[in-house]
C-alpha cells in the first residue's frame, strides 16, 4: 500500500519478491544492492537462519529518483520460501503494491514453481488482492543451470496471461533490474491511475 | 484496488507535534510513527543516529508477527508490546488499529511513565489519523499522481 507524503514530498511503494525455496529471491536483492549507488539505498536487512535461508524476510530500501518533485522510494521485500513458512508469507503480503514472482528454471522445481504461485494466488486473496489485477512480472531465473525447462514451457504453466516476464541469472545480475524497472513501472502507472 | 495512505502538510504538523511532546513528556529518546505496512511517517527525539527506514521495517515485521500470534490464541492483537534491554528499552503500541507508535527510552524515564504518556498521545493520534481517512475517501480526492504521465515514469528509469 503506497504512502504519499505531501509534508516530506516522499512516495513510498512496496515490492515483494515471491516464488519457492532456493529460487533465488534473495539473490536478486543481494545483486541490487551490490550495484546500486550508497546515496540511492539503504541498510539490507536479512532475517535468515543460520544456514542463510530467509527465516522471515530480506528488506532492501531504494530511492529511484523524483517525479514531479516527489521523491519515489520502493522498499523490496522478499519472503521465505520454504512451504512451512506459509503464515509468514502472508504477513509480508500485507499492503504490498508490486509483486515480482521468481521461477526456478530447471525443469525438477517446476512444481514447487506451480505450488509457489497458487499460494501466492491464494495469499493475495486472503488480503483482498487479485493476481490477475496487481501489478506483478514473472522472472525465470537460473536460465545458466543445464537442465532447464524452455521458456515457451515456464510460459505456459507460469504466465498464462503474458503479464511481463524477464529471464534471469541472479548472481551474475543477468535480467535482475530489468525484472526491477519493470514492475516498479507498472506500480507507478498502477498509482497513476488512482490505485 | 487499495488506497494507501496519504499525509498532506497540515495533519503532517498535527503528527510531528505530537511526537515531540511525547518525547519530552515521557523523557524519551526517540519516538517514532510507523505505518503498519513499515513506512516510516515521523519521528522525534535522537533519531538521526538511527536508521530510521531499518527500523520501521522491523517494527511492522514484529507488529505482523505478534498480530498473527495473537490471532492463533483467539485474540485480535496485542495492542501493546514493550521489550526491555540493558541500557536501552523499546515501548511498541498500535493507534486506530492502523499505526505503530515506537518509543525508545532508557533510565531516565520509565515504563509507567511511557505508559502512560503513549495512551494519551495515542488517543491524539488516532483523532488525527480519523480526519485524513475522512479526507483521502471524500469524494474528488483524486490520485495526486493522476496527472503524471507515461513519459516522467520512463524517465525515472532512463540513465
Amino acid at each position: 500500500m503506497s504512502f504519499i507524503n505531501y509534508s516530506s514530498r516522499e512516495i513510498n511503494c512496496k515490492i515483494v519478491y515471491y516464488g519457492p525455496g532456493l529460487c533465488g529471491k534473495t539473490t536478486n536483492l543481494q545483486y541490487v544492492y551490490a550495484k546500486t549507488n550508497p546515496d540511492a539505498k539503504g541498510k539490507m536487512i536479512s532475517l535468515a537462519t543460520e544456514t542463510e535461508r530467509t527465516l522471515f524476510f530480506d528488506f532492501l530500501p531504494l530511492s529511484l529518483g523524483e517525479i514531479r518533485g516527489f521523491k519515489t522510494r520502493f522498499h523490496l521485500y522478499t519472503v521465505p520460501g520454504q512451504v512451512f513458512y506459509d503464515a509468514s508469507r502472508k504477513l509480508i503480503l500485507k499492503g504490498v503494491d508490486g509483486v515480482v514472482f521468481v521461477a526456478d528454471s530447471q525443469i525438477e522445481r517446476m512444481e514447487a514453481n506451480l505450488e509457489s504461485v497458487e499460494n501466492l494466488r491464494v495469499n493475495l486473496a486472503e488480503q483482498g488482492y487479485d493476481l490477475n489485477r496487481i501489478p506483478y512480472v514473472v522472472q525465470y531465473n537460473k536460465r545458466d543451470l543445464p537442465n532447464i525447462a524452455s521458456v515457451d514451457e515456464l510460459r505456459r504453466l507460469l504466465n498464462p496471461k503474458g503479464v511481463p516476464e524477464y529471464q534471469a541469472v541472479a548472481p551474475t545480475g543477468v535480467g535482475v533490474f530489468d525484472t526491477l524497472k519493470a514492475v516498479a513501472k507498472l506500480v507507478l502507472t498502477e498509482l497513476k491511475r488512482g490505485g | 484496488m487499495n488506497s494507501g495512505l496519504v499525509m498532506y502538510e497540515e495533519e503532517f504538523r498535527l503528527i510531528a507535534g505530537i511526537c515531540d511532546r511525547l518525547t519530552r513528556d515521557a523523557n524519551a529518546k526517540v519516538v517514532f510513527l510507523v505505518d503498519k505496512n513499515g513506512q516510516l511517517i515521523a519521528s522525534s527525539g535522537q533519531a538521526q543516529h538511527l536508521d530510521t527506514t531499518s527500523l520501521a521495517s522491523l517494527t511492522a515485521g514484529n507488529v505482523a508477527a505478534m498480530g498473527g500470534l495473537a490471532k492463533l490464541i483467539g485474540e485480535k492483537e496485542f495492542p501493546n508490546q514493550f521489550h526491555e534491554g540493558e541500557k536501552e528499552s523499546l515501548h511498541m503500541s498500535i493507534v486506530g488499529g492502523r499505526v505503530v507508535l515506537v518509543v525508545i527510552f532508557d533510565a531516565k524515564s520509565s515504563l509507567g511513565l511511557v505508559r502512560l504518556r503513549v495512551k494519551k498521545a495515542g488517543e491524539e493520534l488516532a483523532k488525527v489519523f480519523e480526519v485524513l481517512a475522512r479526507k483521502q475517501a471524500a469524494p474528488g480526492a483524486a490520485s495526486p499522481f493522476a496527472e503524471i504521465t507515461d513519459d516522467d515514469i520512463d524517465n525515472l528509469f532512463s540513465e
